[in-house]
């Protein structure tokens, strides 16, 4: 599962130490311990991570279901708190904020992209990505050029009045992103974001939330799929809720690549469809 | 995040989810159109006909025969010894003359005019039938002296027969019968309202005389006693029951304005509780209406705040989004509400007597506007301090 392109640390306590770069993480956790009870069974789900991600970088954080990699991603995005353990945003300890404060953060340095988008209904795309700026006080001319132009990036500057159910998953996915990245925040979280996509959507959010890296936003990457995680830089693997390995891609996929392999198989199969039409006998 | 940006939020969700507004503001408004409009009827036929009762006078006696035991009612007592125009002679005699003592007999009438036929009420009276209370003359006159003892055929319709059987047209010197009797009409009341139904104007007024024939009777119904000093109605009640005690013993009844007054008012003081109960039945639904839709909207409603959450929204902002929402359909609902409450008194208007009352109103619109806010905020005030992921999690 780990593939021929992968270089392989093994995992010391600790800090990862194969990333670690003075005071250039912009997230950080430390010991962070997740236990709740569920049908009166403690269910540990995050038992001691250590978790660095640089400015900068894409990580994938891969697992099996139930490894307790969207735990860890709800907890160093803020959305949930851990049972011990602390977490620092941008070299800033968050974990004793007030419930307000924790918002605060939330809107200004985090970007979510969940699985299920979880956009607001019957609002348009524009209200969708404005809604963080609403809450970070912009004014609203400015919030409506900013989302105008987060929409744009995504390739969505000509849906801005379409509301979540008159746009495809992929499309809705990328509302999401534009959203996540309105803010300019530190950090976009993205939660299996192709878990709901046919595969073209898949990777053409991939590609996204690649060119977003490479304009320098950091990104984590959620997911299940060793394909999908492959196209970040660094993966770092959790089972039972336990880092068991943090491995380098040396060559990670191109989703740019992976658009333009199903733009050529397309092309193919429209050939293909013209040659048989242009070789069925004439009568 | 100021307040005109809440409220711009809480606009903007309520504009998003048209139906789900809607319907929460119908539980508002009907609840408080039913109680405006249930209590407006209630209050309104109890002020009218207490209004129509006060105007009589002060200063009538009401002679029945029967003892008034308890909460029986005038007459109540069972059938005993009947009241007679001899007895009316006999208090006459006994209260002297400045007191005016005036027969009353009632009962059931047809009335027929060519071919349309109704049902209404008989009443009769002597010559000094004007101070009875029946009713005032619009057109023509009461039946006199001559035709009150002469047990003539005259009558004097109410409004209501009037408008029944000519609609529009003035009767007097025309011809009706009377169970089956003709009758030469010679006035017409003057309109005195709905009271139960209507019924005070669907009479038909002649003279004691005839009626006694027409009933085959020469019992009267009730005596009148019109005291001339309305000061000294008590000592007249007095009077009479010392006089009527011998021929009657205990077996009759005297009774003053006021105590009819009193007595009437506690029965439409019932209704107007008993239409004020309905209305709370109503305002009830409407309440478990918009419980209904807040609650049934909290799972949706739970992942937007989890969402809202996510993306940076403080505790406050979610809290000032709905409490301004609830406020917003439930001050829109209640001011509609008493729109439709208030109109549709208005429109009853010419079938029931209303009155528009600030109690119902005020109770109606806070009660209506208080269960709005309360089931549109308290699931919102919960979900609003959930970890943001267990919001999003709701299912």
């Amino acid at each position: 599962m780990t593939g021929h392109h992968a270089a392989q640390t093994p995992v010391t306590d600790g800090v990862d130490q194969a990333v670690s770069y003075e005071s250039e993480a912009v997230l950080r956790a430390v010991d962070v311990v997740k236990s709740y009870v569920l049908d009166e069974v403690v269910v540990n789900a995050l038992r001691g991570v250590n978790l660095e991600v640089r400015r900068g970088e894409m990580l994938a954080i891969m697992g099996p279901s139930g490894s307790g990699k969207s735990t860890l991603m709800h907890i160093v995005g803020l959305l949930d708190h851990p049972t011990t353990g602390t977490v620092s945003i941008d070299d800033e300890d968050v974990s004793g904020m007030e419930p307000n404060q924790l918002a605060a953060v939330r809107n200004k340095r985090i970007g979510f992209v969940f699985q299920s988008f979880n956009l607001l209904a019957r609002t348009t795309a524009q209200a969708n990505v404005e809604l963080p700026l609403v809450y970070a006080g912009v004014s609203g001319s400015e919030r409506s050029r900013r989302a105008r132009e987060a929409l744009e990036r995504v390739g969505l500057g000509d849906r801005l009045g379409h509301m979540p159910n008159q746009l495809s998953g992929g499309q809705q996915q990328r509302v999401a992103i534009a959203r996540a990245l309105v803010t300019e925040p530190s950090i976009v979280l993205a939660d299996e974001p192709t878990g709901n996509l046919d595969s073209r959507s898949g990777v053409e959010v991939m590609q996204i939330l690649q060119d977003l890296n490479e304009q320098g936003i950091t990104v984590v990457l959620v997911t299940h799929d060793a394909r999908v995680a492959r196209h970040a830089q660094r993966v770092v693997h959790l089972r039972d809720g336990q880092i068991v390995l943090n491995e380098l891609v040396e060559d990670s996929i191109k989703a740019a690549w992976e658009v333009q392999q199903l733009d050529s198989v397309d092309a193919i199969g429209h050939d293909l469809d013209s040659l048989s039409v242009n070789a069925r006998p004439r009568p | 995040m100021n307040i005109v940006e809440s409220f711009r939020i809480a606009l903007r969700a309520l504009n998003a989810n048209k139906v789900r507004s809607a319907l929460t503001m119908l539980g508002v408004i009907i609840g408080v159109a039913a109680v405006i409009l249930l209590v407006s009827i209630g209050t309104g036929v109890q002020s009218q006909i207490t209004g129509q009762i006060a105007g009589l006078g002060s200063n009538l006696l009401y002679v029945f025969p029967g003892k008034l035991e308890g909460r029986g009612g005038p007459g109540g007592g069972g059938v005993g010894k009947k009241l007679t125009l001899d007895d009316v002679k006999y208090l006459q005699a006994r209260l002297g003359s400045s007191n005016l003592v005036i027969p009353e007999l009632a009962g059931a009438g047809d009335f027929r005019y060519h071919n349309q036929t109704m049902n209404g009420q008989v009443t009769a009276s002597d010559e000094n039938v004007n101070q009875a209370a029946i009713g005032t003359v619009q057109i023509g006159r009461w039946y006199g002296r001559g035709e009150a003892v002469g047990a003539s055929h005259v009558a004097v319709l109410g409004s209501g027969v009037r408008d029944t059987l000519f609609p529009g047209q003035n009767p007097v010197g025309a011809s009706i019968d009377v169970n089956g009797q003709p009758f030469r009409i010679i006035g017409v009341l003057e309109k005195k309202g709905g009271g139960f139904g209507g019924n005070q104007d669907n009479i038909v007024s002649i003279p004691l005389s005839t009626a006694q024939q027409l009933f085959g009777t020469s019992d009267v119904s009730v005596i009148l006693v019109r005291v001339a000093d309305a000061k000294q109605v008590d000592a007249v009640k007095a009077q009479a029951q010392i006089a009527l005690r011998p021929r009657f013993s205990d077996q009759f009844t005297v009774f003053t304005q006021a105590q009819t007054l009193s007595f009437l008012s506690t029965i439409l003081g019932t209704l107007t509780a008993m239409l004020a109960g309905l209305a709370s039945i109503s305002l009830l639904v409407g309440g478990i209406g918009i419980m209904n839709i807040m609650l049934v909207s909290v799972s949706e409603r739970t992942r937007e705040i989890g969402i809202r959450k996510a993306v940076g929204a403080r505790t406050y902002d979610i809290l000032s989004q709905f409490v301004i929402e609830a406020m917003v359909l439930s001050v829109l609902g209640g001011v509609l509400g008493i729109l439709v409450g208030a109109g549709g008194a208005l429109a009853l208007r010419s079938v029931v007597s209303t009155q528009v009352t600030w109690w119902a109103v005020t109770l109606a619109f806070f009660f209506s506007a208080g269960v709005g806010v309360f089931f549109g905020v308290y699931p919102a005030y919960r979900a609003s301090r959930l970890d943001p992921i267990e919001a999003l999690r709701y299912e």
